[in-house]
Parts: C-alpha cells; structure tokens; sequence
C-alpha cells in the first residue's frame, strides 16, 4: 500500500495538521509520500521532509496551484493518485474543499473525518454532530479520506524524506483568487491551541470579549465562540466552535456564558477537562463539564484571571 | 438565468438521536424530520436571486424516498418554482447524491446551483464538490456571499483564519455556510400555492445510474458518555481543582 498526504500549508509555513494526517496515514500502514502543492513552497517541503515516517515529499510548485484553489487541485491529485491506495488530507476547510472533488473525479466515495484507523478499509467516523459514531468500510481501490487531526497525535521531526519535483500542471479557466482577509491573532491556532477560552451569547457583547483575553493571556489559550456569539456579532466567524465551525479537543476548555447547544458540543466534547461557567445552573453544558461554576461571569471572569499565574 | 437548488430530508436538528439496540444505525422511526438547515439557507439564497431579477426560475431538487417531496413542497413553497425528485429507497450517499444530480444539471442547463456545505445527519461535506467534479464545474464551496456580474460569480468563501473571495465563472456550484443569509419562514398562503406546483419524479433508473452507497455501514454506536462532573462553590475552588486535581494549569 502505498499513501499519498495532501499537505496543509498557510503563509509559507507548513500547517501543524499536516503531522497528524500522517499518523493517520502511518498507523494505515504503508510507504507514505506528501504533496505539497502551491507557489514557492520549497521551505514547505523541507519542513515537510522532516516529518518522521514520510518517504517521498512530492512538489508541484507553480502559479497555478497557488491559493490551492479547488479546481487545479483537484486535477493535479487526480493525476497523481493512480499510483496510491489511499489519499489522506486534513478535515479544514482547505482539504475539504478539494477531497470530495478528487473522489467523483476517480469515481470513488469519500470518507469524511475519521477519527480511529480500524484496517486499512475500515475507519471510525463521527455522524448526527458527534451524537453517533458510524464505523464505515470502504471496497474502493483508492480511498480518499479526510482526517480529523485533532483525533490523532501528531509525529515527531527527525525524518529525511526525499523531495521531488512533479511536473502536472494543470490549467484553471474556471476560477480566480481575488482576495483573502483573515483574522489577525498574536494567540495560538484554535485548531491546535493546548487550552481554549470560549465565550457565547451570555458575554453580552463584542466589547465583553476582553473579559477572556485577560485570562487566555494567562493560560495561553486560544480564544473561541459559539454560534450565538458569532451569529449575534459578538466575534467573526472563524472563532466558532462547533459541527458548523472548528472541532477543537484542547486539555483544558472553558467554556463561559454558553449554553451548551448539540453543535457547540459536537465541536468540542473531546477536550480533555471541560470547565462550563454558567449562571444558569439548568444549562446542559454544566452536564458535559467536568467542573461547572453557577456564577454570573462577569464577577466570575475577572476574579478567575487574578488568581491565575501568569505564564512566563 | 436559471437556478437549481439541491435539498436533503434529514432529521431535526433540535432532536437528539438515539442508535438502535442492534447498532445497524440510528433509529429513524417516528422522528421529526425536516429540510437540512443548510439547505434551507440555499433555497433563500435562490430565491433572493430571483427577487433581484438575477435568476429566472429557481428549480429544487432531491434524492431520497417519498416523504422527501414533503421538503420539495417545503421548498416551493418559499419560493422555488418547481421541483425535480428522484425517487429511491437505498441507502443514498454523496456520490450517488452528485450523480443524479450531474444528470439534472445537464437536463436543466443552470446557470448557478446552490447546495448546503453539509447534511447533518452524514456531516460528510462532499456532494457540492462531487457534483462540480462531475459536471467540470468550478465550486465556490462555504460561501457567506454570491455576487452575480454577468457571465461570473465572485463568492467569498468561509475559510480557516478568515474569509477567501474567487471569481467564479458561470455555470458554477456554489455550497453554503451558516452565514450566507436567514432563511425566511413559509407563509399560509404559499404554502397552499406549493401544492400546485410541478413536481415531476424520476428514478435513478431513469437518469440510468445508480446511487446506492458503495461505503459498507458496520456499525452505529453512540459515543462514549463523558464522566458526570462537580460542580464548584466558588472560582478558587474551581481554580484549585484545575491545579491539583485535573493539573492542567500550573
């Protein structure tokens, strides 16, 4: 068998997701290669050649495969995966968008978020927002698969994986980047963050959100949302936690002023410590968290982060 | 130009599912069902596009078995104009969602289709990407807005960090997140209305594919319960506990 990871890369800088895709890929068994697609990705691959287990870090830098818009993408890993029994990329919104489309290209089904290898055809996957877990065996000759990275740990560096070029080039008249905003953080990715500090519509206000900074400063936490908070504008989008937003499993997740909605759940009931403040004492966060606090949070919040030592 | 919508009967997302005794899969007898919520923010979308004079007849579409033509008829009657479904029993997943889609796009010749990003009740994320996959249409996939100039689409996409804008250009799919509008309500009156309505139904034998699921189902289990908790008396026993009994903060 032979797998074949889709590299996560922003900003010129491998993801961290990327390292646990290939554990995933290691516990499937097999030679494992990764493609890194993409402009001036050469620092990428090296950073991806590193990556302990991986053999062969294929490069398809050019123009086109900058943004990694789906549609060269797509065309670029269709090309390549005849030569894989599996095709691996992280479950984020990049290797989202392009998987499904590779699949139907090499008519295939895709399996969507794994979270436990079972065999090398057989994988454990979350359904109804977590409130299910389905095991799924797929007979396809090339499985296509997304990973939850959150589910598996992340291999160590220390490897020397041999870079070559790959000269597919694909065209795309179909579509063009025009611009991207992203949110500005000096905070750890939510994704990856050891401890995250979410606020929901209980925080009242955008303004309120400082309430948390304090605190995630202290912890060097992520800050998060729920949908309420993100919905009533409280925060952008890209905070969200939840089935629609981010799946977090950080050791420590506060959540404050959230309810505790079946979606928000389903983004973060994996974290190891749970910590729900809440003044309302019936809300069913208070029934997933392992410490829950009946106080109004802004009495609570502030009193919280004076007692917290600073992190150095 | 015309619009095609793609939408999918799921269960309620207000109820909480139960997996059956024999772990074949989570039991759907007697529970609410509903349109997937994202479905419901791309028929709005749709049928914004329509008030704006950009579409020109919306059409909606659905695989599954009968009672799915309760969430055409849902579809109607906010203002979709008429509905295509395809009738099977099997077990349906994205691909043979995508397929029977491909064959109405060809059918229908849309200029624009518009799917939710995901159902929630496979949470797969796949169909919209299958179905540009299939037709060799460029997607614009988690969209929070669509802008219609002329022969293009520019879509600004959710991404992770922020948003992403492409240009798109038409025919093209787009798939919607949470934000791209609020869903109206169907009023009374259009309700009634939607029953008149075309509805026109078809087999997958029809379109002459298949859509049954190629992915083997071997087990549903419910996942494991998360330890009761304790709730504390004050923030320096909550502070405490984290240090020296959960000792995740130092």
């Amino acid at each position: 068998m032979s797998i074949l990871v889709l590299a996560e890369h922003h900003d010129g800088a491998l993801a961290g997701a990327t390292a646990h895709v290939v554990v995933a890929a290691k516990e499937i068994g097999g030679d494992i290669d990764v493609l890194v697609a993409g402009e001036n990705v050469s620092a990428i691959a090296e950073a991806a050649a590193k990556l302990d287990g991986v053999s062969r870090v294929c490069v398809a830098d050019h123009a086109v495969y900058a943004h990694q818009l789906a549609e060269p993408m797509g065309a670029l890993l269709a090309e390549l995966a005849d030569d894989y029994s599996h095709l691996l990329a992280a479950a984020s919104t990049a290797g989202k968008n392009v998987l499904p489309r590779v699949a139907a290209l090499k008519d295939v089904a895709q399996l969507s978020e794994i979270i436990t290898v079972e065999s090398a055809d057989t994988f454990k996957r979350p359904i109804y927002a977590g409130n299910a877990i389905a095991t799924v065996q797929s007979d396809d000759a090339l499985k296509v698969i997304t990973v939850r990275a959150t589910a598996f740990d992340a291999v160590a560096e220390g490897g020397s994986a041999v870079i070559e070029a790959v000269d597919v080039v694909a065209d795309n008249a179909q579509s063009t980047f025009v611009k991207e905003e992203l949110a500005e953080s000096d905070r750890p990715e939510l994704g990856a963050a050891k401890v995250v500090v979410s606020g929901g519509r209980g925080m009242g206000s955008g303004d309120n959100f400082k309430f948390l900074e304090g605190i995630a400063d202290k912890l060097g936490a992520a800050i998060g949302a729920s949908r309420a908070a993100v919905d009533a504008g409280f925060v952008p989008n890209d905070m969200q936690v939840g089935q629609t937003g981010k799946i977090v499993a950080p050791e420590l997740y506060i959540a404050v002023g959230i309810s505790g909605a079946i979606q928000h759940l389903a983004g973060m009931k994996d974290s190891k410590v749970i910590v729900a403040i809440n003044k309302d004492e019936e809300a069913p966060i208070f029934q997933v968290a392992d410490y829950g606090l009946v106080a109004d949070l802004f009495e609570a919040l502030p009193e919280l982060e004076s007692k917290l030592l600073g992190r150095d | 130009m015309k619009v095609l919508i793609a939408v999918k009967r799921v269960i309620d997302y207000n109820v909480k599912i139960r997996v059956k005794p024999d772990h074949s899969d989570v039991d759907l007898t007697n529970v609410k069902m509903a349109m997937n919520p994202f479905c419901e923010i791309a028929v709005e979308e749709a049928v914004r596009l329509k008030e704006k004079g950009v579409a020109t007849e919306v059409v909606v579409a659905s695989v599954g078995p009968k009672a799915t033509q309760e969430q055409l008829r849902t579809a109607l009657a906010l203002g979709a104009d008429r509905a295509v479904h395809v009738e099977t029993d099997e077990r349906v997943e994205s691909l043979g969602a995508a397929k029977a889609l491909a064959k109405i796009v060809e059918e229908e010749q849309p200029g624009l289709t518009i799917l939710g990003k995901q159902a929630i009740d496979t949470d797969n994320n796949q169909t919209g990407q299958m179905l540009a996959a299939l037709t060799g249409l460029p997607q614009g996939t988690f969209a929070s807005a669509v802008v219609v100039e002329g022969e293009k689409a520019k879509v600004t996409r959710e991404i992770d960090g922020g948003l992403q804008t492409v240009e798109l250009t038409l025919p093209a799919i787009v798939t919607t997140d949470l934000r791209l509008n609020e869903p109206r309500y169907a009023k009374l009156p259009d309700i009634m209305r939607a029953k008149k309505k075309p509805m026109d139904v078809k087999t997958p034998a029809d379109l002459g594919i298949e859509v049954a699921s190629k992915v083997k189902l071997v087990k549903v289990e419910p996942p494991a319960e998360r330890q009761g908790g304790i709730k504390v008396g004050s923030v320096d026993e909550l502070v405490d506990k984290l240090k020296n009994e959960a000792k995740v903060i130092s």
